[in-house]
């Protein structure tokens, strides 16, 4: 997995709240067997009219908006488990979503890709969506080992939480599997243990 | 200590406690299809590690799947390879496949308790959100991303950090026509759709423990739509008579032993939730969502609220639904009674009950499609399909179907669907779909009448 210590992009806003998996990668998209190419298909629905064409008024297709980092509203990422999701934001070109509230298997997928979830106060998210709508270049600073978000030229700064550990395997980009690896030994003595409680009962 | 029923199959099922972190989590059965699972097993190569416990993993084909002429190769270029990967994968690390057409095939959250691979005390994952359904027999069962499924596959565990516990109590008696499904939509209604997230919610009270297995499981199946990792119900006589005899349960003396070890699950009676709900089983009334979220439902004899905020309007816009108004008598073209929700046996005793005599309406496409090909057999034996296809319904067979829409089941955009499926979000059926949830049985009278009625007026 790529490392991630910190970022400082441009930004862009989506000021919807709500927006569960099933709009980030529509279904009929998950019928790959890899892990590449869904950033073309990100909220596709969003991002097409029903005849093709492009729809001008979602922001992606907003030229003066672009960025790593994308700001979203609240309860980001709830429904289908799907990692496509995480995929196609990824794949796409984002690093870190802001929300003032993530759903729980998404902010899981999203950090074992190296996605960070920074999830901020719902004022915090307000200021932010307000201005970089209106101020597209505006650069926003993700800090991941000071545990921070910063609006470049502004005092508006905020501390975010995250798990110690996953803090540690984003910063040295390790995952998850090599961890569970190194605990084998341990878990094959969980078994043993358990195994023998359950014929001695 | 005083133990909640989550907390006792929690802790006996960690291994190891990260200092500041995360716990490692040991997997009893670990279910799979062949949606989330490919890039699981790619990863696994690539990194040259073997499946841990293959003989801990079962895999269904369901997703993708087409419901009528399953014993021909699917047509659909990417979904027949889909299903090959499947196949092929679990054949070279020998695991269990239940592949299309096989006896024991269906959704995974239907085949799996039918054939007793679900129990009690269990802890089960799976690469889908749904997972919460195998809580009602009293497991921790959940949902989980791709990456995860890797890291089951290579070591049986998981890295979590404990969810906190909250506990919905539902007592009383419910009225006449008022389905399990009404009642978890009642729930997610009043408390809407993050109220769970962060927790694994334990349903207690007279309702659940006078509910059958499949009733239960339609509640705890859509406790992620309330953003709970999972729901929970303690493990009774009605959970111990529906497991014992099924295939892979336990027998003889492990019974026994199994037995007096799940006697012991149930919460304690002093212990502490982080959370807690009431509510009264008669406040609650055949229920209808309106909206593009789970947690936007009415009673069926209500009218849509009023509220001025950007996405409760955008959500009615998409619709196209007025505040304020009454859904019955809307006319609907569309109606599914299927999904891991609602499309085990009982779900359709109840739609065919009430068909029983009567025609479906002209304007209706009535899709019904069992959760396995176990109730689809059952729904056969039983006379119910006798009953559907005499009313003019269409029986398909075993799969998610229009419940994601994956397949060539799609509702046509614009249209309408009464589905007993569990989301309504934008174009989940179908692009351009709008999708009204419901039970089986107000899905049932919506095809016979054409249109949505208050289907408390039309019980006898
Ligand atoms: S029926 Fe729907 S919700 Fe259930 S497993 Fe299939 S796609 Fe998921």
């Amino acid at each position: 997995m790529e490392k991630f210590i910190s970022l400082k992009s441009q930004a862009v806003s989506l000021p919807v709240e709500n927006v569960d998996t099933d709009q980030i990668i529509p279904a009929r998209f998950l019928k790959a067997t890899n892990r590449e190419g869904f950033g073309e298909h990100l909220f596709k629905d969003w991002r097409y009219n029903k005849d093709g064409s492009v729809n001008k008024d979602f922001v992606l297709n907003d030229d003066r908006y672009s960025g790593k980092i994308l700001i979203a509203g609240h309860n980001f990422g709830c429904g289908s488990s799907r990692e496509h999701a995480a995929w196609a934001l990824s794949d796409y070109g984002f690093k870190v979503i802001v929300s003032s509230f993530f759903a729980d298997i998404f902010k899981g997928n999203a950090l074992n890709n190296g996605v960070l979830p920074v999830q901020v106060s719902p004022e915090f998210l307000e200021v932010l969506l307000h201005t970089v709508k209106k101020q597209p270049k505006r650069l926003i600073e993700v800090n991941l080992e000071d545990q921070c978000i910063t609006m470049e030229s502004s005092d508006h700064k905020e501390h975010f939480e995250i798990d110690n550990y996953k803090k540690t395997c984003l910063i040295n980009g390790y995952d998850d599997i090599d961890f569970l690896l190194s605990k084998r030994a341990e878990i094959e003595l969980f078994e043993n243990q358990r195994e023998l409680a359950r014929v001695s009962d | 200590m005083n133990k909640t029923l989550f907390d006792k199959v929690w802790d006996a099922h960690v291994v190891h406690t990260i200092t500041n972190g995360p716990q490692i989590l040991y997997i009893d059965k670990h279910l799979i299809h062949e949606v989330t699972s490919p890039q699981a097993f790619n990863e696994l190569e690539r990194r040259n590690v073997p499946i841990f416990r293959p003989k801990q993993v079962v895999a269904t084909a369901d997703h993708n799947t087409p419901t009528v002429d399953q014993h021909l190769p699917v047509k659909d270029e990417l979904s027949r390879k889909q299903l090959t990967q499947l196949s092929e994968n679990c054949a070279k690390n020998g695991i269990q496949l239940y592949q299309l057409g096989h006896k024991y095939n269906g959704i995974v959250h239907v085949m799996a308790p039918e054939l007793g691979i679900t129990q009690p005390g269990m802890s089960i994952v799976c690469g889908d959100s749904h997972t919460s359904t195998h809580g009602a027999f009293g497991s921790i069962a959940f949902g989980i991303g791709t990456s995860q499924v890797a890291q089951v596959f290579a070591s049986q565990c998981l890295l979590l950090t404990k969810p906190k516990s909250m506990r919905i109590t539902v007592n009383g008696a419910l009225k006449k026509g008022v389905q399990p499904k009404d009642v978890i939509l009642y729930i997610i209604s009043k408390i809407g759709t993050n109220a769970g997230t962060g927790y694994f919610c334990e349903y207690a009270g007279e309702v659940f423990e006078n509910m059958s297995m499949e009733g239960r499981m339609t509640v705890c199946n859509m406790s992620i739509e309330m953003g709970a990792r999972g729901g929970m119900i303690a493990p009774d006589q009605t959970t111990f008579d529906y497991v014992e005899g099924r295939k892979f349960a336990p027998k003889g003396e492990e019974w026994e032993q199994k037995l007096e070890y799940w006697k012991g699950l149930p919460t304690d009676v002093n212990a502490e939730f982080d959370k807690e709900f009431e509510f009264d089983a008669e406040d609650i009334e055949p229920m209808i969502t309106f909206g593009t979220n789970p947690g936007m439902g009415i009673k069926i004899s209500g009218h849509i609220p009023t509220r001025e905020d950007a996405s409760f309007e955008k959500s009615l816009k998409y619709m196209d639904f007025q505040k304020g108004e009454s859904l019955v008598h809307k006319p609907i073209n569309y109606v599914f009674i299927g999904s891991c929700t609602n499309s085990r046996i009982e779900d359709f005793r109840v739609a065919a009950e009430y068909v029983k005599g009567k025609q479906k309406a002209d304007n209706v496409t009535a899709w019904l499609v069992p959760g396995s090909k176990q109730v689809e057999q059952q729904i056969e034996v039983e006379g119910l399909k006798t009953i559907f296809t005499e009313a003019g319904f269409e029986l398909r067979q075993p799969g998610c179907s229009a419940c994601l829409a994956m397949n060539d089941d799609k509702i046509p955009a614009g249209e309408y669907c009464v589905s007993t499926s569990n989301r309504n979000f934008e174009g989940r059926q179908g692009q351009g779909s709008r999708t009204l949830l419901a039970s089986p049985l107000l899905a049932a009278a919506t095809a016979i009448e054409g249109k949505i009625v208050d289907i408390t007026k039309h019980l006898n």
